[in-house]
């Protein structure tokens, strides 16, 4: 109990002190220590036997709920002040409706608002904990090193707020906890929002004009998606008068499905499934490191964990069926999208939309087969996800580029980053890597379940192969004769990066362990019955396994004795890179771009449908849990 | 037997020719003729095949070109010069732009001669310069393995 | 085991299927074409032939895929999962994929692009026909399938008809040859196999034998419940494929994924709804 209480205040603790340190050499001690502090409470955490024995422990009830009031109240001021200032209404009337509510909740029922247990610890919550604090911890290392160059080198006219970026990542990290520890739906709320404000705070960091309006958007359909919550809070105290998470899992369905369904719809807006996808692609603006632990990592996560966390109750109504149509749509749309963009940073935004669809569509399905493929999604996508944006961070401040054409021959210019990009793209869509597994989970689930739904899975599976794959291709190729970079990467970089692609590694090469000790006793305490992985499939994975590791090893002795010529250019090659000597023998350079099929699919087009189909999925969604 | 006899892929390049013999070559792979009975494939790309059909003489842009052909071909491999015009220059061997036959810039195996050459005798050639190429292939063997051997 | 007699027959079966395609071909051309045993002789030649690279590592991709290749038919004829043989094989066209892309010449990077436009194009189906095959017999073991008393084409007609349009994609054949193609004079030289020669060509020939038997193995699957009729299916459906390969010319990449989808979402999709609603 105290360990939880500790991770949740701890980083709390430590983001307000943030936001007062100047001084460049505390920042650092202080992010390492509390960032290893977390790492190893989250370590602990995963081996203790859950879900935890928190119901000892009783907190003064009365005043905290008021203490929390205020501080949403205050939030709430200060969104309504910004909504304001930027002649925004539909912030102020958000923020206002959803106080209001709440307002008007704690005084009229102010006493029965009580839960037995505020906290609740269970292997889901530990997983969620474990990526939280160990990628999330890697991040902010990584920050360390990566906001100097940003500042002093790459980005000199962004104002310099460094302390206040820092304070709101530990902030942010320390509300990510409560966040999954909290069984009290007042407190997840208040996390929920925290987390809202420093989606907010953080996209706008660079302060431009694009940075300000994208972080706007992002605040409005986060507050809907707040109020909805609200909505669903308030909603559900009526049908079965209690404030408790675990309460609301566990009653009739009939009785509680229209907050399940309100709270599917929040968790929608805040991972940013189709309609509200736009806001995470406007999010890009910002620094890397937000980037990855807000917008790819931690914060999205905890909108699919909310929809996962529903599971139970909305499997096999009409609404987990919207909501799975809303994240196979999803998956599909925004795969297609990202093949036709060429920043790096938008096609890992669409392809984490993409990802957190599937999730979506298994905790739509609901069943113990689609639960258990859902969680193995989040670990994967969280860990390879990061892997990639930090590496893309890295690259753009040494090519100053962000664009996927300008990383050619990026193997040999920056090996090591080229390399681990290999890595955690093949972590994304590669078997025998996590999210190849996840990936057939989900297939499974779905064919037992609802296997109409199949259609979005396979579609949208084959588009995801096509962007990576170019994108691969791109890094491995050489063009040019490009000179190694003197430096890749700084020392707090490197620590993150390498961290991350053993992770990536390790936790395929661990995935049987993993699923049988965290994810796989998850899905047992929920319905009794879990699926896995067969033996005999896992040692055909792990022979895979074995073969894709042989692949950089056998770069070792291979190469020897090989004729080099030039590539096959019509016989009018010209010495020196791929050259030929074109018309009026002037000597021309071959430049290869990749296919982005702009003529066959168009972002925008593809994005209007989505959020129109989505749209009218979740309206549907919304009126099928009131009959 | 080595099986490179039995399976001659072929790189057809017209240096500076009229297109005489290149139509006549192209017969070769027409039904009437039909070379893929001996195996042989008309792949444009040098580093697939083993023997080079030349027709044409040499001039200024095709020098450059059919050097780096020759190159990106690996061993073992021959060289074909098909018609007068690769072989000595033809008519044309006077002329200013023209300086020679391919032979002036890369060792010939097989001539066959003609204006324009007459299919039958383009077969006979490749067929001629498949011998060569089993030769060249059981000296390549028979060389210390480290060391390349350039053809000559 | 069945699986040692794959990797040793394999070879040699998709060799003279091979060869038959040649001679079919050159028959239907008007002309005689080459002996059966050609393909043979082509990977013999190549074997000596010198090593040549563009790029130093460009080849080690090519030994992986064929490796991975061989590893797919072998998981598939052991009778695994077929939603396992099929990522397999996905991995093994990615290496594939990878090698063009690392040889750094336009022709292959062309070649490397419409391969992947034709992976796009064939992998919804193959999916679909796996999922086809696990409605209709609740198992995705290749195993259980085989084993299974009906004849699965009955059930699963649309999937059939869907499963041979991407298989014209898989063999490369026209009008889906893409990416590299058989045929003399290409718009692209030889597409993605353009820098490879040598041993490495004769590993891209042979991996190609190896999965031309996993396909036709594939297409058996639909008839396993009577073996002769399977057998005899498969071989007419290489023909088959061979006929469509002479008589259509190349589609653009954009009618062939476009057409390919089509394909996928009426024959495959309905396919698998008008099961699920019987069932």
């Amino acid at each position: 109990m105290a360990l939880a209480l500790f991770m949740i205040l701890v980083p709390l603790a430590a983001g307000l002190g943030l936001w007062c340190v100047k001084s460049d050499g505390i920042r650092k001690i202080l992010v390492i220590g509390v960032t290893l502090a977390v790492c190893a409470c989250a370590v602990a955490l995963a081996g203790l036997p859950t879900p935890l024995d928190l119901a000892g422990v009783s907190l003064d009830h009365h005043w905290l709920n008021w203490g929390i009031l205020a501080v949403e109240i205050a939030m709430s001021l200060y969104i309504m002040y910004v909504g304001w200032r930027a002649k925004h209404p539909l912030i102020v009337l958000l923020a206002l409706a959803q106080t209001g509510l709440m307002t008007w909740f704690e005084f009229s029922a102010g006493s029965q608002l009580v839960a037995s247990q505020n906290l609740f610890v269970d292997k889901l919550a530990v997983i969620m904990a474990l990526i939280n604090g160990l990628v999330g911890g890697g991040i902010c290392i990584y920050a360390l090193g990566y906001m100097r160059e940003y500042h002093e080198v790459a980005h000199r006219k962004v104002p310099d707020r460094r302390p206040l970026f820092f304070a709101l990542l530990f902030v942010f990290m320390g509300a990510m906890f409560g966040l999954v520890f909290a069984n009290n739906l007042m407190w997840l709320f208040l996390f929920w929002e925290i987390t809202t404000l420093c989606s907010f705070l953080l996209i706008g960091y660079t302060q431009t004009e694009e940075a300000a309006r994208n972080a706007r958007r992002a605040l409005v359909m986060n507050l809907a998606g707040g109020l909805a919550f609200a909505v669903a809070i308030v909603w559900c105290f009526q049908k079965i008068h209690s404030i408790e998470l675990q309460a609301l899992i566990g009653s009739k369905q009939a009785l509680v499905l229209l907050p399940a369904a309100l709270l599917c719809f929040a968790g929608i807006t805040k991972s940013a499934q189709l309609p509200f996808s736009s806001w995470l692609l406007g999010a890009m603006v910002a620094p890397t490191p937000v980037s990855a632990l807000l917008h790819s990592s931690t914060m999205v996560k905890a909108g699919v964990y909310l929809v996962l966390r529903m599971a139970p109750v909305i499997t096999g109504t009409k609404v987990g069926m919207m909501v799975a149509m809303v994240g196979g749509a999803t998956f599909v749309i925004g795969s297609l999208a990202a093949i036709t963009t060429g920043e790096a940073k938008r096609v890992l935004a669409w392809s984490t939309i993409a990802n957190l669809g599937l999730i979506v569509l298994c905790g739509g399905i609901g069943t113990y087969e689609a639960l258990w493929a859902g969680v193995l999604l989040i670990i994967f996508h969280a860990v390879a996800k990061c892997l990639l944006f930090l590496c893309v961070g890295t690259v753009d401040h040494q090519l100053h580029s962000l664009n996927i054409e300008d990383m050619s021959g990026l193997i040999r210019r920056m090996p090591h980053v080229a390399v681990m990009m290999l890595i955690g793209m093949a972590g994304m869509f590669l078997a025998p890597f996590g999210m190849l597994i996840s990936k057939w989970a989900v297939l499974k689930a779905v064919v037992d379940a609802a296997p109409l739904l199949s259609v979005f899975i396979v579609f949208g599976s084959s588009a995801t192969l096509f962007f990576w794959v170019k994108w691969m291709g791109k890094l491995v190729e050489v063009v040019g004769n490009d000179e190694p970079a003197k430096q890749e990467f700084v020392p707090s970089e490197a620590v993150a990066l390498y961290g991350l692609a053993t992770a990536t590694f390790l936790t395929c090469l661990l995935f049987p362990l993993i699923s049988s000790r965290l994810v796989e006793p998850y899905v047992v305490d929920v319905y009794g019955q879990t699926a896995s992985l067969s033996p005999g499939n896992v040692i055909i994975m792990t022979i895979m396994m074995a073969m894709v590791m042989l692949f950089p090893l056998s770069f070792i002795r291979h190469g020897r004795g090989v004729k080099m010529v030039d590539a096959y250019l019509g016989g009018a090659n010209v010495k020196g890179g791929v050259r030929f000597l074109g018309s009026a023998n002037a000597v021309e350079e071959v430049t290869m771009h990749n296919y982005y099929l702009r003529g066959l699919l168009s972002e925008s087009v593809l994005s209007r449908w989505g959020v129109l189909g989505c749209a009218v999925l979740l309206v549907v969604m919304l009126m099928v849990a009131n009959l | 037997m080595s099986g490179l006899s039995k399976s001659p892929w072929i790189l057809h390049y017209d240096a500076s020719s009229c297109n005489g013999c290149d139509i006549e070559v192209l017969a070769c792979l027409t039904p009437v003729f039909d070379v893929e009975r001996l195996g042989v494939v008309n792949t444009g790309n040098p580093k697939h095949a083993d023997i080079f059909l030349v027709t044409g003489a040499v001039n200024e842009q095709s020098r450059n070109v059919i050097l780096n052909l020759y190159n990106q071909m690996p061993e073992p491999k021959v060289v074909v010069a098909v018609g007068v015009c690769a072989a000595t220059g033809g008519i044309f061997r006077e002329c200013y732009n023209i300086s020679g036959g391919v032979d002036s810039i890369i060792p010939v195996d097989v001539y066959v001669p003609g204006c324009a050459a007459r299919p039958e005798a383009i077969i006979d050639g490749v067929v001629q310069a498949l011998g060569v190429l089993e030769r060249k292939h059981t000296d390549m063997a028979a060389t210390i393995p480290n060391q390349t051997r350039s053809a000559s | 085991m069945r699986v040692i007699l794959y990797l040793v027959a394999a070879p040699v079966v998709g060799c003279l299927l091979s060869g038959w395609d040649r001679r079919i071909t050159a028959r239907m051309q008007g002309r005689r074409g080459p002996p059966i045993l050609q393909p043979l002789y082509d990977v013999q030649k190549l074997w000596q032939k010198e090593s040549m690279v563009v790029r130093r590592y460009q080849n080690l991709y090519i030994l992986f895929f064929l490796l991975l290749v061989i590893f797919t038919g072998a998981l598939f004829f052991a009778g695994s999962d077929l939603l396992l043989v099929i990522f397999a094989l996905t991995l093994a066209a990615v290496f594939f994929v990878l090698g063009a892309y690392k040889a750094s010449s336009p022709y292959s990077f062309i070649g490397a692009e419409r391969e992947l436009i034709q992976i796009m194009a064939y992998e919804p189906m193959i999916l679909l026909t796996a999922i086809g095959m696990y409605i209709a017999t609740r198992s995705f073991s290749v195993d259980a399938i085989a084993g299974h008393p009906t004849l699965l084409v009955l059930v699963l007609p649309g999937v059939f008809v869907g499963f041979l349009y991407t298989l014209e994609i898989k063999f490369r054949k026209s009008p889906f040859d893409l990416s590299s193609s058989h045929h003399a004079h290409q718009e692209l030289v030889r597409g993605i196999t353009t820098e490879f020669s040598g041993r490495t060509l004769a590993m891209i020939e042979i991996a190609h034998w190896y999965e031309t038997v996993f396909l036709l193995g594939w297409v058996y699957l639909f008839f396993a419940s009577s073996p002769l009729l399977g057998v005899l299916v498969s071989l007419l459906v290489f023909v088959f494929v061979i006929l469509v390969d002479n008589v259509f010319a190349r589609l653009k990449w954009q009618t062939a994924i476009r057409s390919a989808w089509l394909v996928t979402a009426v024959l495959g999709f309905g396919n698998i709804l008008i099961l699920s609603l019987m069932h």
